[in-house]
């Protein structure tokens, strides 16, 4: 950026500064640490200059917004234009009860839906499975039927919200019943828009939630991608997770890291499946963390951006600009969350949300206080949403694109995720890609290890949690905490026995041996699982039929 | 007594129990072995072995459940390192076994290599024992295959299999570390990977000329454990062994040594013992003056051995 | 390391929940004070964990949950034990599990319940005291 006299000149100023200045205020008062470190373990310096960016090219490496590597942003202008949309993960009990939470979340000026699914649904069992005794509407609304879909979107028009259903394994199923429930309403699927989860490796390597092994699961993944490559052009057939990672103790690195390289095997599954680039990778979406280091997590989603931006057009010579734009969507970290002092925990979702939007995030969840306690109270839910719109309307960081670029620190940081995530994916590479490499157990050795470290920093008072590990104070219990009413699993099952006794069954055994002679050749199984849903074939129904033929996914241990 | 009788009839909390005894090396459970020592040798001890990640808990999983399809009783020990530094240890090979944990006929038991230095403790093969009396028809042990586990197993189990993946680089290395002798069967497990065929022809190579003069060459088996592939095969192929094994009285031979190894073990162990409780203070005086470097140790051994023979 | 007695964990994680972060720090935690630590994983029933804590014959269950089901859950890792006679068993758990509904798991016979933010070194002492 400079010329080589003037960063000489830089050099041996600073160095006079060290050793005069910064030396004799050491010698008086010594640092609070021998070194300092980011959240995730970069080494920080007390000054940044130019001399940290000195390779810096503004047009190569950041760019204008909305122009490639996207460093700077996916939009010219960004939150000037449009704001990001608020969208609050939502769903408890049953249908009925988070059809009435969606609706008040509506009133509230949330912009968008979003649907949380209980345990048994999300691993394919209807709520009379004996595994799922006692989880029954616990983290999420429970469908076992297209008849809980239906209530859950009654009187909500899908021409006119966006929705973003977080479901992976049986992504697919539920896909069909929210087109299903789409036709009912009169709305085609090509008018729908909103983003499936559908990122089954995430699983594997972080939150657990997988039924089959990989490689029918990515069969599944590319049927959707092709399906909806086709008909349904404004929705987003994955979400390519790092939150999860993340949350699984993973540094801000290895977020971006393992969330890429996921993304990768993605891109290069659907190619191999014969779809071309172009046609699909413009849907594909992220979904990030965003925890309490502000400027690295600003630095994280800038980076993010910039490393995929190069891996689209120069692995896999995307052409349409869109298929190298990463949109995300961010949700703030739920592992910051503390049990002590919950209110605390406003504070801590204020600044997360203030790293996304200054990171450029296209949606946004703000955590409510009292997660690390139960589900959100709606007391909780509605502060969290203030955060969100106080920061759009009030903070000023809306009015101009990417603040934060050109501070030393920040392109520094940025500079430096990008090229250890990079190092990181090499190394998957090495070891045969993403799946690969979660089949070996590695990226989920990285994130044990970064989880246990960040513990014994927290138990050794390295790293302060404040309330927890200092500033304790005795605490009455909290309340006013949500309760799931327990007879959600009875009246799930009522529901079924009722469903199963009114629907006509010999079409839906019709409809299941299809899917059974259909999931063992290579056909696109959309189609068919359609059809399965449109008779009100369960859930469980469903992906019991696709066991017989794929198998279960078993984990191995990595500790 | 009455654990003696609940772990003959089977009883699980009790087997458990005794194990725990034994691993405690607690004299309780040294009587007790005496005692049942002879409702042993009945079962079919099968010894899994190879490199971590090589699928080994996967492949027992499949092997039990064929088994117990045959309506046989399974018992299974799952050996992990214990950590030299600390005595403890992650124990994590049921993972993939949790499915047969409701099985009547199965008992599985995890342990830890304790204080055998890598190797299998004498813990592995009590507990062995106790499952064989308990009336178990095999016995599935499986050990990391590093070093001295591989050369233990090979003592103690009556058929050995040594589980092998392409593209890990074991070929070369089974061949380099001179251990294809111990293996009775290969399995090539996760056998759908690139390099399969490849292993199996190298491993047949390097077998022929280890076999040489043998007149059973080992079987090599490729199977893809998570999936099933090949169990049955191998399931087959152990029961043909086993046949051969005995008309040949190759399994008495083996077993013969087991037990010889055992008593000389024993022996070797309380010798010692008694030595170095009897002798304590004067082998220290006799390091001191070796470090010295005024008496050489095998001069010091000698005047120990003397000294009790006297 | 002297082979005398040890302490047998068994940590595992009833219900449907993938979140396996603490319950694999914990494990980690525990080795490295000398335990051993027999690991299932997810998606145990009570039913399995009895009996795998049986044949393992282990001091300590160590159950981790994060789903919600702990009302249910727990409570019928108890009573099974109880019906095998090896209440004996000294049984913890954590997880997100709301301070109303702990005295209750309690008095259903869970030793003690660890809330997120409770130093690993919390629970190893908890195990050395309570374990004869």
């Amino acid at each position: 950026m400079s010329d080589k006299n003037s960063l000489e000149k830089l050099r041996k100023e600073k160095t006079l500064w060290e050793e005069t200045k910064l030396r004799k205020i050491l010698e008086k008062h010594p640092e609070r640490f021998e070194k300092f470190y980011t959240n995730s373990n970069i080494e920080v310096e007390p000054v940044y200059t130019e001399l940290n960016v000195q390779d810096l090219d503004y047009l190569n490496d950041l760019g204008f917004p909305g122009e490639y590597p996207y460093t700077r942003g996916v939009q010219p202008n960004m939150y000037r234009g449009k704001l990001w949309t608020m969208r609050q993960y939502a769903g408890f009990g049953t249908a009925e009860e988070s059809n009435q939470r969606y609706k008040f979340l509506l009133s509230q000026g949330q912009s968008g839906l979003s649907v949380a699914f209980d345990l048994p649904t999300q691993i394919g069992y209807d709520s009379d499975h004996p595994l799922s005794r006692g989880e029954v509407g616990k983290v999420g609304v429970a469908i076992d039927s297209l008849k809980d879909m239906e209530i859950l979107f009654d009187g909500i028009p899908l021409d006119k919200v966006s929705t973003s259903m977080t479901i992976n394994a049986p992504a697919s199923v539920l896909l069909s019943m929210y087109i299903a429930v789409a036709e009912k309403q009169g709305v085609a699927p090509d008018k729908l828009s909103g983003t499936i989860q559908n990122d089954i490796l995430k699983e594997y390597v972080a939150r657990g939630t997988y039924i089959f092994p990989p490689s029918p699961s990515m069969r599944l993944i590319t049927n959707i991608f092709e399906f909806c490559s086709k008909n349904m052009p404004k929705w987003n057939t994955i979400s390519i997770s790092g939150y999860h990672i993340r949350e699984a103790g993973a540094t801000a690195v290895q977020e971006v890291a393992f969330t890429l390289a996921d993304g990768i095997a993605y891109v290069e599954a659907a190619i191999n499946a014969g779809l071309s680039v172009d046609e699909f990778a413009p849907r594909l979406s992220f979904f990030f963390n965003a925890h309490n280091d502000l400027l690295e997590e600003v630095a994280k989603f800038r980076a993010a951006r910039r490393l995929w931006a190069k891996i689209m057009k120069e692995r896999f010579y995307a052409k349409d600009p869109r298929s190298m734009m990463l949109r995300f969507h961010t949700q703030t970290g739920g592992s910051t969350l503390t049990a002590q002092q919950p209110d605390n925990n406003i504070i801590r979702v204020t600044i997360q949300a203030l790293a996304a939007v200054l990171g450029g995030t296209q949606s946004l969840h703000t955590n409510s206080r009292d997660e690390a306690l139960a589900l959100p109270s709606e007391d909780s839910v509605r502060i969290a949403l203030r955060t969100q719109q106080i920061i759009a309307y009030e903070s000023g960081v809306t009015e101009t694109v990417d603040p934060l670029a050109g501070s030393y620190y920040i392109e520094y940081l940025t500079n430096t995720i990008e090229q250890k995530a990079r190092e990181y994916i090499d190394k998957i590479d090495k070891l045969g890609g993403a799946v690969k490499a979660i089949e070996k157990g590695f990226m989920q050795q990285e994130i044990q290890d970064s989880a246990y470290r960040y513990q014994m920093e927290i138990e050794s008072g390295r790293r302060i949690v404040v309330g927890v590990n200092k500033f304790q104070i005795e605490e009455e219990p909290p309340k006013g905490l949500l309760k799931v009413d327990p007879e959600v699993g009875r009246t799930q099952e009522i529901k079924l026995k009722e469903l199963k006794s009114s629907r006509d069954n010999l079409a839906v055994r019709e409809a299941l041996k299809e899917l059974h002679s259909q999931a063992k050749t290579d056909a696109n199984l959309m189609p068919v699982i359609l059809k399965c849903v449109k008779c009100y074939c369960t859930l469980g129904e469903i992906c019991d039929t696709l066991r017989k033929v794929f198998g279960e996914y078993k984990a191995s241990i990595t500790i | 007594m009455d654990t003696i009788e609940a772990v003959l009839n089977g009883n699980k909390r009790s087997i458990a129990k005794l194990i725990t005894l034994i691993e405690e090396k607690s004299h309780d459970a040294k009587e007790i072995l005496k005692k049942i020592y002879t409702h042993t040798g009945k079962a079919r001890i099968i010894g899994i072995t190879g490199a971590p990640g090589s699928g080994k808990s996967s492949l027992v999983d499949k092997l039990a459940k064929i088994l117990r399809s045959k309506n046989k009783k399974i018992g299974i020990i799952a050996v992990d390192p214990t950590s030299p530094f600390t005595g403890g240890a992650i124990l994590g090979d049921r993972i993939r076994m949790q499915d047969l944990a409701l099985d009547e006929g199965v008992f599985i038991r995890s342990m830890g290599t304790r204080g055998a230095l890598g190797g299998l403790s004498k813990a592995c093969y009590d507990a062995a024992k106790v499952l064989d009396a308990s009336g178990m028809d095999y016995i599935l042990i499986e050990t990391v295959g590093v070093g001295q586990s591989e050369i233990d197993i090979a003592k103690l189990a009556d058929i050995v299999l040594l589980v092998m993946v392409p593209g890990m680089g074991d070929d070369v290395q089974a061949i380099k570390a001179g251990i294809m002798e111990i293996g009775d069967i290969f399995v090539i497990n996760k056998s759908d990977k690139d390099g399969a065929d490849r292993l199996v022809t190298e491993i047949e190579t390097a077998l022929g000329l280890c076999f040489e003069k043998k007149e059973l060459k080992p079987p090599v088996i490729k199977t893809i454990a998570t999936e099933g592939y090949g169990i049955e095969e191998l399931v087959e192929t152990i029961d043909v062994l086993w046949e051969y094994l005995t008309k040949k009285d190759y399994l008495k031979i083996k077993r013969t040594n087991r037990i010889r190894q055992e008593i000389i073990g024993l022996l070797t162990e309380s010798v010692l013992n008694n030595i170095m409780t009897t002798y304590s203070e004067k082998i220290e005086f006799l390091v001191e003056k070796a470090v010295k470097r005024q008496i050489d140790p095998y001069s010091a051994a000698e005047i120990i051995i003397k000294e009790k023979s006297l | 390391m002297e082979d005398t007695k040890k302490i047998r964990v068994l940590i595992a994680k009833p219900g449907l929940d993938g979140h396996d972060r603490g319950a694999k720090v914990i494990a980690r935690a525990l080795r490295d004070s000398g335990m051993e630590v027999i690991y299932t994983g997810l998606r145990q029933t009570p039913e399995q964990i009895v009996e795998t804590a049986i044949q393992e014959d282990v001091n300590v269950i160590g159950l981790s949950i994060l789903s919600g089901a702990h009302n249910f859950l727990l409570p019928k890792v108890i009573q099974l034990l109880k019906e095998k006679n090896a209440e004996d068993i000294l049984v913890i758990s954590g997880g997100v599990i709301p301070e109303e509904d702990i005295l209750g798991l309690k008095e259903a016979g869970i030793a003690e319940v660890f809330t997120p933010g409770t130093p690993t070194s919390e629970i190893i002492d908890f195990i050395k005291t309570h374990v004869k």
